[in-house]
Formats: C-alpha cells, sequence, structure tokens
C-alpha cells in the first residue's frame, strides 16, 4: 500500500481494452479482488497500477443460450447459487460454489477471477472441466475462445495474453438421463482450501457407462481431466470389480505432492474413494 | 481518488489512495473503529460490513470499488439511540464474551434478517460461518440471532 499505487476504473469493454493494450507488466486486473486483496495486504504484489473491472456491468449475469448456459466473468459465487438457471442446468457449480469461503467471499468472489487465478485449488474448475466449458476472451484485437481443457498450461499459468480479459466462460448443461457429482475434501466446510476436489457427469444404458468425464483439483499442477480412467470406465459395465480397478486406475494416474494442506498419500487415496463414491452411486 | 458514498445514512466524501482497503477508509479516515481487523485475508469476519445490502469482508475490498455504493457499518445499526434487536439479544444472552468477533458476528447476523427473517438454525449457523470466535462462544451468539429474529417478527405480526 504506498501513495504511488495508480487506479483505473473503466465503465466501458473499449476503455478497458485501450487501458490492456498499454499494459506493463506491473499492472494488475482486480475484480472482486478475494485473491489478489489478500496479496496486496500481505505487500507480496509488486504492482504499481491496478484495472479495476469491478464496474463493467456487462460482464454480470447468467444467460441461458439453449445449447449453453453463458456466464459472464463478473458473477459472483452468490449469484451461482442463487441463479434458478444455473441450480437446473450445471447443480454442481451450484454445490462448488456453496463450499467456497462463506457468505463474504461468496459476495464478492467472481467465476471469471476463479478461472484466471489459475490456483489447482480453484473450486468450479473441476466442474467447468466436465461440462465441456469454453472460455471467451477479448482484446482490442477482437475475440476468441479458448477450450476450458486447452486453457491452463502449467502450474498458475494460462493461454492469456497480456492485452487480454476474461469476458465469460461458456457451459454445456447437464443432459436427460445424465448424473452428475461433485465433492470438495477440505479441513472444515466453510473457509476452507480444499485437499482434493472432484467433479464428474455420466450416463448409463444397461449399466453400460455410456459417457463419462471425471475431472480433479489440488492433486496435479493445474485442474486435470482423469483421461485414462475415463478410458477404462467408458463403454464398460459397471461392477464393484470395474470400480476397484477404477480406484487403483485414478490413485496412479494423478500426480499430488505433499503440502501444507495434505500428503500425498492422504490425496491418491481420497481421489479413489471419491470416484468410488460416485461410481456406486451410478449402480 | 475521490469517492462518494454513503456511510451509515451519511453521504461522505473523501480523496484517497484507489487501493486503500475499505476498512482501513472505515477506521481512519471515518474514525468508525467498530469495524476490526482480524487476520486481514478474509478468513476471520471480524472486519465485516454491508455493502448494497451483502455482508462482505472490509479487508478485501479496495475503495476504489465503494464509489456511490451504500455502506453499513456495526455503528449503523442502532436507530435513534435504540439498538437494534440484535444487539439487544447479545447482551441478553452473552453473546459477546472478549468482543472482537462481536461486529462482525452483529453484521453477518444482520445481512441475514434483512433478507430472511425468520432463518432455521441451519441458515443461522452457515450465515456466521465466515465469522470466527476465538472465545468459541458459538451457542450464545447463534441463540442471541434466533431470539432477535423471533422478537423481530412476533413485532411485524
Amino acid at each position: 500500500m504506498t501513495a504511488t499505487e495508480i487506479t483505473h476504473s473503466p465503465k466501458t469493454l473499449a476503455e478497458t481494452y485501450a487501458l490492456l493494450a498499454d499494459r506493463h507488466e506491473n499492472c494488475r486486473i482486480i475484480a472482486g479482488g478475494t485473491d489478489l486483496m489478500v496479496l496486496h495486504n500481505a505487500q507480496m504484489l509488486q504492482s504499481t497500477e491496478y484495472i479495476d473491472i469491478w464496474g463493467l456491468d456487462e460482464l454480470r449475469g447468467v444467460t441461458d443460450e439453449t445449447d449453453w448456459i453463458r456466464i459472464g466473468a463478473l458473477t459472483t459465487y452468490s449469484e451461482l447459487i442463487n441463479s434458478p438457471v444455473i441450480r437446473r442446468a450445471i447443480p454442481p457449480l451450484v454445490e462448488a460454489s456453496k463450499t467456497i469461503g462463506a457468505v463474504q467471499i461468496q459476495n464478492r468472489g467472481t467465476i471469471g477471477g476463479n478461472i484466471v487465478n489459475a490456483s489447482p485449488a480453484g473450486d468450479t474448475l473441476p466442474v467447468l472441466a466436465v461440462f465441456d466449458a469454453e472460455i471467451e476472451l477479448g482484446s482490442g484485437r477482437g475475440r476468441r475462445l479458448v477450450d476450458f481443457n486447452q486453457f491452463y498450461t502449467a502450474y498458475r499459468e494460462t493461454v492469456l495474453e497480456p492485452d487480454e480479459l476474461l469476458l465469460a466462460v461458456r457451459v454445456a448443461k447437464l443432459r436427460e438421463g445424465e448424473s452428475s457429482f461433485f465433492y470438495k475434501a477440505g479441513t472444515r466446510r466453510a473457509q476452507a482450501i480444499s485437499k482434493v476436489v472432484i467433479a464428474a457427469r455420466a450416463s448409463l444404458k444397461n449399466h453400460v457407462i455410456e459417457s463419462i468425464k471425471i475431472a480433479l483439483g489440488s492433486v496435479a499442477a493445474t485442474v486435470i481431466r482423469a483421461r485414462i480412467t475415463e478410458g477404462l470406465l467408458l463403454n464398460s459395465s459397471l461392477s464393484n470389480e470395474l470400480i476397484e480397478e477404477a480406484r487403483r486406475t485414478i490413485s496412479m494416474e494423478i500426480m499430488p505432492i505433499t503440502d501444507v494442506r495434505s500428503t500425498e498419500h492422504y490425496r491418491r487415496t481420497v481421489t479413489a474413494n471419491l470416484l468410488a463414491k460416485f461410481l456406486r452411486q451410478l449402480i | 481518488m475521490k469517492i462518494a458514498m454513503k456511510v451509515n445514512s451519511h453521504q461522505v466524501e473523501i480523496d484517497v489512495n484507489g487501493m486503500k482497503r475499505l476498512l482501513d477508509v472505515l477506521r481512519e479516515d471515518l474514525r468508525l473503529t467498530g469495524t476490526k481487523e482480524g487476520c486481514g485475508e478474509g478468513e476471520c469476519g471480524a472486519c465485516s460490513v454491508i455493502i448494497d445490502g451483502r455482508v462482505i469482508n472490509s479487508c478485501l475490498v479496495p475503495v476504489c470499488q465503494m464509489q456511490e455504493a451504500t455502506i453499513t457499518t456495526v455503528e449503523g445499526i442502532a436507530k435513534d439511540g435504540r439498538l437494534d434487536p440484535l444487539q439487544q439479544a447479545f447482551l441478553l444472552f452473552g453473546g459477546a464474551q472478549c468482543g472482537i468477533c462481536t461486529p462482525g458476528m452483529l453484521i453477518a447476523a444482520r445481512a441475514l434478517l434483512d433478507i430472511n427473517p425468520n432463518p432455521t438454525t441451519e441458515e443461522i449457523r452457515e450465515s456466521i460461518a465466515g465469522n470466527l470466535c476465538r472465545c468459541t462462544g458459538y451457542t450464545k451468539i447463534i441463540e442471541a440471532i434466533e431470539h432477535a429474529a423471533n422478537s423481530t417478527s412476533d413485532r411485524s405480526i
């Protein structure tokens, strides 16, 4: 907190793009501030200039676009929790939003912030990964769509260019006959960062798994899809033997580390147990 | 930068660094020291205030985002010299021990009752899940909020 900090509060996207085009490396974008202000308060930021996008109302809100739900980047977790459209079409996104912080954080934290903060522990990220999300980016050069599963390139790194702004995320709807699952393992129900977070969706026909997507957070450098385990389960007949094999496969597929929140062993075990919990619900 | 906002029904204008925390503006510039700082990272809820009807942590809000906002701090919940029903109930039920979490608890509970005047115990517990009491006196706090809700809704009937 120095007296030399400069803040810009643009009111339109065009103004924002102009600011981003001239941006230097010590200039940060701030929205709900639930991650950035923590670092700012601890004087861990080098930034001297901030672009405050909280006033860009065009980036707020949820729209039902028939095949997709479009969620503006500034939509808060509270708005997601209270959205009838999200509750109906993407129930795990409501469950994920409810596990983030407590009401004070849910009223300020945004889905766009969760995405660009790029933490492997971001609680909405596994949901976006299994609901075929696409990220909508904008800049003075135009707009582009990026597949969510291509958005993260390494630990806390994304394909976002310095002049680009996250505008929205488009998310598929849960299909008729499909089941979904979300679970966050943390130290307590509120105000905890996840040790393991999982989202999944699947459909069955005559006990055969017709479609399945599984994504995990806090068990690798970025949010990941469990593609080897998905491959094992797809087109297989669901049985207790298959569930045991899936447990072994997923616990080897992930790459968790031991850190302040948990251990590698705990994360492998809990991931396997949570997948088994989901699969047993499908039987 | 110049910020105009309404704090506890008073229009105020200040000229500050836009990245200054709302918490510091309230305590230092406006001398409203009822709002406390605990952790400074959005974990404890001691700095809770109500902005435009929603409870937030004022330690995580840069004041540049408060242009034309309506803010209620713990100093603003008593009306015309009469304590808020929540404050009366906290006194009656021993809802305050050391007191550091009390302003945040009152604000979180006020925000709940403003939108949900008849909450269940579960809803009350959830509404203060972001407020830590290091004396661990949660039971009396929850009882006080329940009593305030009951007494207020009785009166409105």
